[in-house]
Protein backbone atom coordinates (compact mmCIF):
# COMPACT_ATOMS: atom_id res chain seq x y z
CA UNK A 1 0.00 0.00 0.00
CA UNK A 2 1.19 3.49 -0.81
CA UNK A 3 1.95 5.34 2.40
CA UNK A 4 1.03 8.95 3.00
CA UNK A 5 4.65 9.84 3.70
CA UNK A 6 5.58 8.70 0.21
CA UNK A 7 2.62 10.46 -1.34
CA UNK A 8 3.53 13.64 0.48
CA UNK A 9 7.05 13.44 -0.97
CA UNK A 10 5.65 13.02 -4.44
CA UNK A 11 3.45 16.00 -3.83
CA UNK A 12 6.61 18.02 -3.18
CA UNK A 13 7.78 18.48 -6.76
CA UNK A 14 9.44 21.88 -7.24
CA UNK A 15 6.34 23.62 -8.56
CA UNK A 16 4.01 22.09 -5.95
CA UNK A 17 6.48 23.30 -3.33
CA UNK A 18 6.41 26.81 -4.73
CA UNK A 19 2.64 26.85 -4.25
CA UNK A 20 3.01 25.22 -0.78
CA UNK A 21 0.59 22.43 -1.72
CA UNK A 22 -0.20 20.08 1.16
CA UNK A 23 -1.57 16.55 1.12
CA UNK A 24 -4.33 16.41 3.74
CA UNK A 25 -5.77 12.92 3.33
CA UNK A 26 -5.90 9.94 1.03
CA UNK A 27 -8.43 7.17 0.35
CA UNK A 28 -8.22 4.13 -1.91
CA UNK A 29 -8.56 6.13 -5.16
CA UNK A 30 -8.85 9.71 -3.96
CA UNK A 31 -6.89 12.44 -2.18
CA UNK A 32 -7.47 15.89 -0.72
CA UNK A 33 -4.86 18.60 -1.37
CA UNK A 34 -4.75 22.11 0.02
CA UNK A 35 -3.55 25.29 -1.68
CA UNK A 36 -2.87 27.85 1.10
CA UNK A 37 -3.93 31.39 0.22
CA UNK A 38 -0.97 33.50 -0.85
CA UNK A 39 -1.05 37.07 -2.13
CA UNK A 40 1.47 36.18 -4.82
CA UNK A 41 -1.15 33.97 -6.47
CA UNK A 42 -3.76 36.70 -6.90
CA UNK A 43 -5.11 37.04 -10.42
CA UNK A 44 -7.78 39.66 -9.76
CA UNK A 45 -6.01 42.45 -7.87
CA UNK A 46 -9.18 44.50 -7.31
CA UNK A 47 -11.06 41.71 -5.50
CA UNK A 48 -8.02 39.76 -4.32
CA UNK A 49 -9.16 36.50 -5.95
CA UNK A 50 -6.66 33.70 -6.64
CA UNK A 51 -5.66 33.32 -10.31
CA UNK A 52 -7.49 30.58 -12.24
CA UNK A 53 -4.09 29.19 -13.22
CA UNK A 54 -3.17 28.49 -9.58
CA UNK A 55 -6.49 26.65 -9.15
CA UNK A 56 -5.73 24.63 -12.31
CA UNK A 57 -2.28 23.75 -10.96
CA UNK A 58 -3.87 22.54 -7.73
CA UNK A 59 -6.37 20.44 -9.71
CA UNK A 60 -3.70 18.95 -11.98
CA UNK A 61 -1.45 18.05 -9.05
CA UNK A 62 -4.35 16.50 -7.12
CA UNK A 63 -5.14 14.36 -10.19
CA UNK A 64 -1.58 13.08 -10.30
CA UNK A 65 -1.54 12.14 -6.61
CA UNK A 66 -4.96 10.45 -6.89
CA UNK A 67 -3.64 8.34 -9.78
CA UNK A 68 -0.60 7.21 -7.71
CA UNK A 69 -3.10 6.18 -5.08
CA UNK A 70 -5.42 4.32 -7.48
CA UNK A 71 -2.50 2.60 -9.24
CA UNK A 72 -0.98 1.63 -5.91
CA UNK A 73 2.47 2.43 -7.32
CA UNK A 74 4.56 5.46 -8.23
CA UNK A 75 4.56 5.15 -11.98
CA UNK A 76 4.47 8.57 -13.59
CA UNK A 77 1.71 9.82 -15.85
CA UNK A 78 1.36 12.59 -18.40
CA UNK A 79 -1.69 14.84 -18.60
CA UNK A 80 -3.53 14.38 -21.90
CA UNK A 81 -6.23 16.91 -21.24
CA UNK A 82 -7.69 18.80 -18.35
CA UNK A 83 -10.86 20.83 -18.28
CA UNK A 84 -11.80 23.15 -15.45
CA UNK A 85 -15.08 25.00 -14.89
CA UNK A 86 -15.03 27.97 -12.56
CA UNK A 87 -18.36 28.24 -10.76
CA UNK A 88 -17.42 31.12 -8.48
CA UNK A 89 -14.22 32.85 -7.38
CA UNK A 90 -12.47 31.59 -4.24
CA UNK A 91 -13.10 34.32 -1.66
CA UNK A 92 -9.98 36.35 -0.99
CA UNK A 93 -7.88 35.06 1.87
CA UNK A 94 -9.37 31.55 1.75
CA UNK A 95 -7.36 28.37 1.28
CA UNK A 96 -8.56 26.18 -1.59
CA UNK A 97 -9.04 22.40 -1.32
CA UNK A 98 -9.08 19.87 -4.12
CA UNK A 99 -10.70 16.46 -3.73
CA UNK A 100 -9.53 14.36 -6.67
CA UNK A 101 -10.88 10.89 -7.43
CA UNK A 102 -9.29 8.61 -10.01
CA UNK A 103 -12.56 6.84 -10.85
CA UNK A 104 -11.33 4.64 -13.69
CA UNK A 105 -8.05 3.09 -14.82
CA UNK A 106 -7.37 1.27 -18.06
CA UNK A 107 -3.98 -0.24 -18.96
CA UNK A 108 -2.97 3.01 -20.63
CA UNK A 109 -5.29 5.79 -19.39
CA UNK A 110 -6.38 7.18 -16.02
CA UNK A 111 -9.61 9.19 -15.66
CA UNK A 112 -9.94 11.69 -12.81
CA UNK A 113 -12.59 14.07 -11.47
CA UNK A 114 -11.82 16.93 -9.09
CA UNK A 115 -14.03 18.97 -6.79
CA UNK A 116 -12.49 22.30 -5.66
CA UNK A 117 -13.87 24.25 -2.71
CA UNK A 118 -12.99 26.65 0.09
CA UNK A 119 -15.12 26.22 3.24
CA UNK A 120 -17.87 23.90 2.12
CA UNK A 121 -17.23 20.85 -0.09
CA UNK A 122 -20.89 20.88 -1.17
CA UNK A 123 -20.44 24.38 -2.66
CA UNK A 124 -17.56 23.94 -5.11
CA UNK A 125 -15.78 26.96 -6.54
CA UNK A 126 -14.70 24.83 -9.50
CA UNK A 127 -14.79 21.33 -10.91
CA UNK A 128 -12.23 19.72 -13.16
CA UNK A 129 -11.95 16.53 -15.14
CA UNK A 130 -8.88 15.09 -16.80
CA UNK A 131 -7.46 12.08 -18.59
CA UNK A 132 -3.88 10.99 -18.17
CA UNK A 133 -1.54 8.69 -20.09
CA UNK A 134 -0.01 6.06 -17.80
CA UNK A 135 3.62 4.98 -18.15
CA UNK A 136 6.07 2.42 -16.80
CA UNK A 137 8.50 5.04 -15.65
CA UNK A 138 8.94 5.33 -11.89
CA UNK A 139 8.47 8.74 -10.32
CA UNK A 140 11.40 9.53 -7.97
CA UNK A 141 10.24 8.93 -4.40
CA UNK A 142 13.38 9.65 -2.38
CA UNK B 1 -14.36 41.45 4.14
CA UNK B 2 -11.89 43.11 6.43
CA UNK B 3 -9.31 40.56 5.40
CA UNK B 4 -9.89 41.49 1.76
CA UNK B 5 -9.24 45.16 2.50
CA UNK B 6 -5.96 44.28 4.15
CA UNK B 7 -4.84 42.50 0.99
CA UNK B 8 -5.84 45.43 -1.17
CA UNK B 9 -3.89 47.81 1.03
CA UNK B 10 -0.81 45.62 0.70
CA UNK B 11 -1.20 45.62 -3.05
CA UNK B 12 -1.73 49.36 -3.26
CA UNK B 13 1.60 49.92 -1.63
CA UNK B 14 3.32 47.78 -4.22
CA UNK B 15 1.52 49.35 -7.17
CA UNK B 16 0.12 52.88 -7.24
CA UNK B 17 -1.94 51.90 -10.28
CA UNK B 18 -4.19 49.73 -8.14
CA UNK B 19 -5.87 52.83 -6.73
CA UNK B 20 -7.78 52.88 -10.01
CA UNK B 21 -9.83 50.05 -11.41
CA UNK B 22 -7.83 47.46 -13.31
CA UNK B 23 -9.25 48.65 -16.63
CA UNK B 24 -8.33 52.27 -15.92
CA UNK B 25 -4.81 51.12 -15.10
CA UNK B 26 -4.66 49.17 -18.36
CA UNK B 27 -5.83 52.24 -20.28
CA UNK B 28 -3.05 54.27 -18.73
CA UNK B 29 -0.53 51.61 -19.75
CA UNK B 30 -1.94 51.60 -23.29
CA UNK B 31 -1.56 55.39 -23.49
CA UNK B 32 2.16 55.00 -22.81
CA UNK B 33 2.40 51.74 -24.84
CA UNK B 34 3.70 50.01 -21.70
CA UNK B 35 2.43 46.44 -22.23
CA UNK B 36 5.06 45.12 -19.81
CA UNK B 37 3.36 47.16 -17.08
CA UNK B 38 0.48 44.65 -17.09
CA UNK B 39 2.67 42.15 -15.22
CA UNK B 40 2.87 44.46 -12.22
CA UNK B 41 -0.93 44.49 -12.01
CA UNK B 42 -1.39 40.70 -11.76
CA UNK B 43 0.54 39.22 -8.80
CA UNK B 44 0.31 35.66 -10.22
CA UNK B 45 1.97 36.75 -13.49
CA UNK B 46 4.69 38.51 -11.52
CA UNK B 47 5.44 35.59 -9.21
CA UNK B 48 5.58 33.09 -12.10
CA UNK B 49 8.12 35.37 -13.84
CA UNK B 50 5.89 35.93 -16.87
CA UNK B 51 7.00 38.54 -19.44
CA UNK B 52 5.06 40.11 -22.30
CA UNK B 53 5.88 41.46 -25.73
CA UNK B 54 3.82 42.89 -28.56
CA UNK B 55 4.24 40.99 -31.83
CA UNK B 56 2.21 42.57 -34.62
CA UNK B 57 -1.23 43.06 -33.09
CA UNK B 58 -0.87 40.23 -30.56
CA UNK B 59 0.40 40.03 -27.03
CA UNK B 60 2.90 37.17 -26.78
CA UNK B 61 3.62 35.99 -23.23
CA UNK B 62 6.93 34.44 -22.24
CA UNK B 63 7.60 32.06 -19.34
CA UNK B 64 11.36 31.86 -18.69
CA UNK B 65 12.52 28.56 -17.23
CA UNK B 66 12.99 28.36 -13.47
CA UNK B 67 13.73 25.28 -11.32
CA UNK B 68 10.50 25.95 -9.46
CA UNK B 69 8.52 25.36 -12.67
CA UNK B 70 9.27 21.64 -12.69
CA UNK B 71 6.37 19.25 -12.15
CA UNK B 72 8.01 16.01 -13.26
CA UNK B 73 11.59 15.70 -11.96
CA UNK B 74 12.22 12.43 -13.88
CA UNK B 75 12.09 13.82 -17.41
CA UNK B 76 12.39 16.68 -16.25
CA UNK B 77 9.31 18.55 -17.50
CA UNK B 78 7.37 21.70 -16.64
CA UNK B 79 4.32 21.34 -14.39
CA UNK B 80 1.23 20.92 -16.59
CA UNK B 81 -0.83 23.07 -14.27
CA UNK B 82 1.65 25.91 -14.57
CA UNK B 83 1.57 25.66 -18.37
CA UNK B 84 -2.23 25.94 -18.16
CA UNK B 85 -2.04 28.93 -15.80
CA UNK B 86 0.52 30.61 -18.04
CA UNK B 87 -1.73 30.11 -21.08
CA UNK B 88 -4.83 31.36 -19.25
CA UNK B 89 -2.89 34.45 -18.26
CA UNK B 90 -1.66 34.91 -21.85
CA UNK B 91 -5.30 35.06 -22.97
CA UNK B 92 -6.15 37.51 -20.18
CA UNK B 93 -3.29 39.86 -21.16
CA UNK B 94 -4.26 39.66 -24.83
CA UNK B 95 -7.92 40.48 -24.10
CA UNK B 96 -6.97 43.35 -21.78
CA UNK B 97 -4.50 44.86 -24.21
CA UNK B 98 -6.17 44.38 -27.58
CA UNK B 99 -9.80 45.23 -26.80
CA UNK B 100 -11.75 48.01 -25.14
CA UNK B 101 -13.55 46.10 -22.39
CA UNK B 102 -16.16 47.27 -19.90
CA UNK B 103 -15.30 44.67 -17.26
CA UNK B 104 -12.21 42.69 -16.33
CA UNK B 105 -12.44 39.28 -18.06
CA UNK B 106 -13.17 36.38 -15.69
CA UNK B 107 -12.36 32.84 -16.74
CA UNK B 108 -15.50 30.67 -17.00
CA UNK B 109 -13.96 27.44 -18.25
CA UNK B 110 -10.59 26.36 -19.54
CA UNK B 111 -9.78 23.19 -21.41
CA UNK B 112 -6.22 22.23 -22.26
CA UNK B 113 -4.73 19.48 -24.42
CA UNK B 114 -1.09 18.59 -23.85
CA UNK B 115 0.78 17.63 -27.01
CA UNK B 116 4.39 17.36 -25.85
CA UNK B 117 6.20 17.57 -22.51
CA UNK B 118 7.26 21.09 -21.59
CA UNK B 119 11.07 21.01 -21.61
CA UNK B 120 13.23 22.98 -19.20
CA UNK B 121 13.47 26.00 -21.50
CA UNK B 122 11.58 29.18 -22.30
CA UNK B 123 7.89 28.79 -23.19
CA UNK B 124 5.81 31.19 -25.28
CA UNK B 125 2.06 31.60 -25.62
CA UNK B 126 -0.37 33.66 -27.64
CA UNK B 127 -4.10 33.77 -28.05
CA UNK B 128 -6.56 33.91 -30.96
CA UNK B 129 -9.91 35.40 -30.09
CA UNK B 130 -12.46 33.21 -31.89
CA UNK B 131 -15.43 35.31 -30.91
CA UNK B 132 -15.73 38.48 -28.88
CA UNK B 133 -19.37 38.88 -27.87
CA UNK B 134 -20.91 41.45 -25.56
CA UNK B 135 -20.90 39.04 -22.66
CA UNK B 136 -18.40 36.29 -23.43
CA UNK B 137 -15.12 35.89 -25.31
CA UNK B 138 -13.94 32.55 -26.68
CA UNK B 139 -10.17 32.16 -27.01
CA UNK B 140 -7.90 29.59 -28.60
CA UNK B 141 -4.51 29.60 -26.93
CA UNK B 142 -1.27 28.00 -28.09
CA UNK B 143 1.96 27.37 -26.16
CA UNK B 144 5.27 26.44 -27.75
CA UNK B 145 9.00 26.38 -27.00
CA UNK B 146 11.88 26.48 -29.52
CA UNK B 147 9.69 25.65 -32.53
CA UNK B 148 6.38 27.47 -32.87
CA UNK B 149 5.27 24.79 -35.36
CA UNK B 150 5.46 22.21 -32.57
CA UNK B 151 3.14 23.44 -29.82
CA UNK B 152 3.49 21.80 -26.39
CA UNK B 153 -0.17 22.53 -25.59
CA UNK B 154 -3.30 24.04 -27.06
CA UNK B 155 -6.20 25.30 -24.99
CA UNK B 156 -9.52 27.01 -25.33
CA UNK B 157 -11.32 29.05 -22.74
CA UNK B 158 -14.40 31.19 -22.25
CA UNK B 159 -14.03 34.52 -20.44
CA UNK B 160 -16.94 36.47 -18.97
CA UNK B 161 -16.86 40.12 -20.10
CA UNK B 162 -20.04 41.40 -18.48
CA UNK B 163 -21.11 41.79 -14.86
CA UNK B 164 -22.37 38.63 -13.17
CA UNK B 165 -25.91 39.95 -12.55
CA UNK B 166 -29.40 38.46 -12.83
CA UNK B 167 -30.64 38.27 -16.42
CA UNK B 168 -33.33 40.98 -16.76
Amino acid sequence: MVTNAHLEKINQTPHAKKLNLELLSSERTSVILKLPFNEELIGDPVNGYIHGGAITTLADTACGVAIFQAQNNYRAMATLDLRIDHMQPASSGSDVYANADCYHLTHTIAFVRVNLYTDDASKPIATATGSFMRSNEEFPVN
Amino acid sequence: MQQQQVHLCALMKSSPLINMTLLQSIQQLKDSNDYEGMIQLIPYAKSMGIETSLVGDKIVSTLPFMESNIGNPTLPALHGGLVAGFMENAALFHLLWCFELKKTPKVIDFSIDYLRPGLTETTYSHCDVIRLGRRVALCNIKAWQADSEKPIAIARGHFLLSANEPIG
